[in-house]
């Protein structure tokens, strides 16, 4: 007992001493060296969940933004006439709201100068708050649902359209393209599910689609037999699901199992690869909308799949050329501001005019994507197949 | 009444798996006053090992009735030497200890065994390649796949051997025996050491079996999945009476059938005030009536005080 103590006493002085010598070096050269143009060190934060069931999707967003990073400290660019060296802060929100603030918090305390996430609305939303208020800018990636960007917030953006664009093309495709006539509409009871199911059912009404049944289920559950027995009942054309792919893929293959007919269509959170893998051949014929172009027809698309896939070793899930491309529109802003300090190229931010991976990326008064195309999968021999591409605009007009 | 069916049939299967996962929390629960709660997720271990296990097979060819029997022998070896090692390390040396003890050690056996699990598999759903090709038989207006029949059947089987199991074999007259009295039935020669690893031995198989049922089942695992299916069992085993085998059984499939009609008729009779995500509530309301008007469960005769 007595050795032990003085072992740890000995271990605890010299780690304190180490402590200290690593502390009190640095100082001296940085002061030396003021002549020699410094490098400007820039942190930028990647939130989004890391582990839960939607890790895959997490890690493919902070994949994109370590892409960028890795490519603008390749490009040598120069901010203000400062050498940038950009660094990610990656954090994990595991996609829960609460988390999601501690997070932001995290990373405000690290004074990272801008932060692409979060992956889930329910996560963006809670935290887009401590951004703002911190004052540094925020591009969501992925984050769909429209309140995001009507808060008020001059710190909060986003590369994708959002739910009250999204939705209602979901609706106008299953009232014109599917001709559906009858429709079930299912959520996950988050802010994402919910808000994309609310969209798309309020806009399928107007259209004269009629809702037979609305019901909810949670993003943790894997058994929908009793929902969709009740929906079975109601024999509608087309089922409607809010929500992502772990809740979306044991859906189809219940509804398969159930022998219900309907069609079956979605959002952005289902249309994942591993949708395909879990629900197995109950997934052919599966509908689903993804803001922006596909991946193979977005102007930067072949170069980033492949670059990503020589860096990665695996496919592109969904969100990392959103991703990589706010690290560039962060970067971009910088450069015309000529400072790193959100403070300066925040105005800058909301006049981006850039060319991105996933095409041209502007900004409105929000902080929305002006713009943004949707476009409408099919699973077709298990894989999912571009089947429509709709521009919001146009889509009004021909309204 | 076509739905009302099919939704007793949803219920039923359901149901089964809680037993089947319920059996193992009261068995414990009747021969030690233990809440085994790493119990949940011995059954995730036994789901995940055995949806490796398909998946490995699967790729290499092997019929499907082959992978089937392999992946569950696979998961029940798994499950077995983790059951009773945990018993032997973690319980044992706490059987004399105030009662909170082993609960809170069950706790963190049941954190332990997640995130080991979240090591070894990653904290992602992983994907059950899809080995048999479901056919679909209607009874009453209810489809019901070749699968849920074979589930329900099989679960039916294990609970009613076991059941056999404890009334006639000398092993389950020793279990019964344990049960009632450890002092007693030690002093008539039982070895209640080995009787007491037998029972994790026998609820962890059966555990094994339920964890391949849901991932055959729902086509997916993940590190998590046995925090609510432990709960839910748990849930009835106390519905039943805990400590009582039979009672688990009925327990599981009441909990799966009241939790599957609540689904489905709780928008209605809410006038779609709660949704379908609120059907828990049902589950729990039940278990709440149960619990004030006969405390001890349903088919429970005594409540164990004992620690």
């Amino acid at each position: 007992m007595h050795t032990l103590r003085q072992i740890s006493v000995a271990l605890l002085t010299v780690a304190l001493i180490a402590g200290c010598g690593k502390d009190t070096p640095p100082p001296a050269p940085k002061a030396a060296t003021p002549a020699v143009p410094a490098v400007l060190n820039v942190k930028i934060g990647s939130a989004s969940p890391l582990t839960g069931p939607q890790a895959h999707i997490g890690i493919d967003i902070r994949n994109g933004v370590q892409l960028a990073i890795d490519d603008a400290n390749a490009a040598n660019i120069e901010i203000g006439g400062a050498k940038a060296r950009f660094e990610l802060v990656a954090e994990d929100d595991e996609a829960n709201p609460t988390k999601a603030t501690t997070v932001a918090q995290k990373l405000a305390d690290a004074k990272v100068a801008a932060v692409v996430g979060h992956f889930n609305s329910g996560a963006s939303i809670p935290a887009s708050k401590i951004y703002s208020d911190a004052g540094i800018p925020q591009i969501s990636p992925s984050s769909t649902n429209p309140k995001y960007t009507q808060q008020g917030f001059k710190t909060t953006f986003r590369v994708v359209a959002h739910d009250d664009q999204q939705g209602p093309t979901l609706a106008r495709f299953a009232a014109k393209t599917l001709q559906a006539k009858s429709v079930a509409v299912i959520d996950d009871s988050t802010a994402y599910g919910q808000g994309l199911a609310d969209a798309f059912e309020n806009t399928a009404k107007t259209l004269g689609v009629k809702v037979l049944a609305r019901e909810h289920t949670t993003d943790k559950d894997t058994d929908f037999r009793a929902i969709l027995t009740k929906i079975k009942g109601t024999k509608p054309d087309l089922v409607m699901f809010g929500g992502i792919d772990p809740q979306a893929a044991p859906m189809i293959r219940q509804m398969k199992e159930l022998g219900i007919k309907a069609k079956f269509i979605g959002g952005d959170g289902m249309q994942t690869p591993n949708f395909i893998k879990i629900a197995g051949d109950a997934s052919d014929g599966a509908m689903a909308s993804i803001p922006g172009l596909p991946k193979e027809q977005m102007p930067g698309g072949n170069a980033f799949l492949e670059k990503y896939k020589a860096k990665f070793e695996k496919e592109v899930e969904l969100f990392a050329p959103m991703g990589y491309d706010a690290v560039m529109v962060f970067i971009d802003a910088m450069k015309r501001a000529g400072s790193a300090d959100p403070a300066k190229f925040l105005p800058e931010l909301g006049k981006t005019d850039y060319q991105g991976v996933i095409g041209p990326i502007a900004f409105d008064e929000k902080g929305d994507l002006k713009n943004g195309p949707i476009t409408i999968y099919v699973v077709k021999g298990g894989k999912w197949e571009p089947l429509e591409t709709v521009k919001p605009d146009a889509d009004a007009g021909r309204k | 009444m076509e739905i009302f069916a099919q939704q007793l049939v949803n219920g039923l299967v359901l149901g089964s798996i809680y037993a089947l996962v319920a059996l193992g929390y009261t068995m414990v629960y009747g021969i030690l006053g233990l809440i085994n709660f790493a119990h949940g997720d011995i059954t995730m271990i036994g789901a995940l090992v055995s949806l490796t296990a398909v998946q490995l097979l699967a790729a290499a060819g092997v019929p499907a009735p082959v992978v089937l029997v392999l992946a569950g022998g696979a998961a029940m070896v798994v499950c077995v030497a983790l059951g009773v090692s945990i018993e032997r390390v973690a319980y044992r040396p706490l059987r004399h200890a105030p009662r909170l003890a082993p609960l809170i050690t069950a706790i963190g056996i049941s954190i332990l065994l997640q995130y080991s699990a979240a090591l070894i598999w990653g904290k992602q759903y992983i994907a059950m390649p899809e080995i048999v090709e479901p056919t679909r038989i209607v009874i009453a207006g209810a489809q019901l796949t070749s699968l849920q029949a074979t589930i329900f059947l099989l679960a039916c089987a294990i609970m009613a051997g076991l059941l056999w199991f404890l009334k006639a074999s000398r092993m389950g007259r020793a279990m019964r025996a344990t049960e009632q009295n450890p002092a007693v039935a030690g002093l008539m020669g039982v070895n209640t050491n080995k009787v007491i690893a037998f029972t994790f031995v026998l609820g962890s198989a059966i555990g094994a079996i339920a964890g391949l049922m849901v991932v055959l089942y729902y086509g997916l695992g993940h590190y998590f999945m046995g925090f609510m299916l432990g709960l839910k069992a748990f849930t009835a085993a106390v519905l039943g009476g805990i400590g009582n085998v039979a009672g688990a059984v009925l327990g599981g499939l009441l909990l799966g059938v009241i939790e599957s009609l609540a689904s489905g008729y709780i928008g209605d009779l809410t006038g779609g005030v709660l949704g379908s995500n609120y059907r828990d509530i049902f589950a729990f309301l039940v278990l709440v009536l149960v619990l004030v008007l006969k405390p001890s469960g349903l088919m429970g005769q005594h409540s164990g005080d004992r620690a």
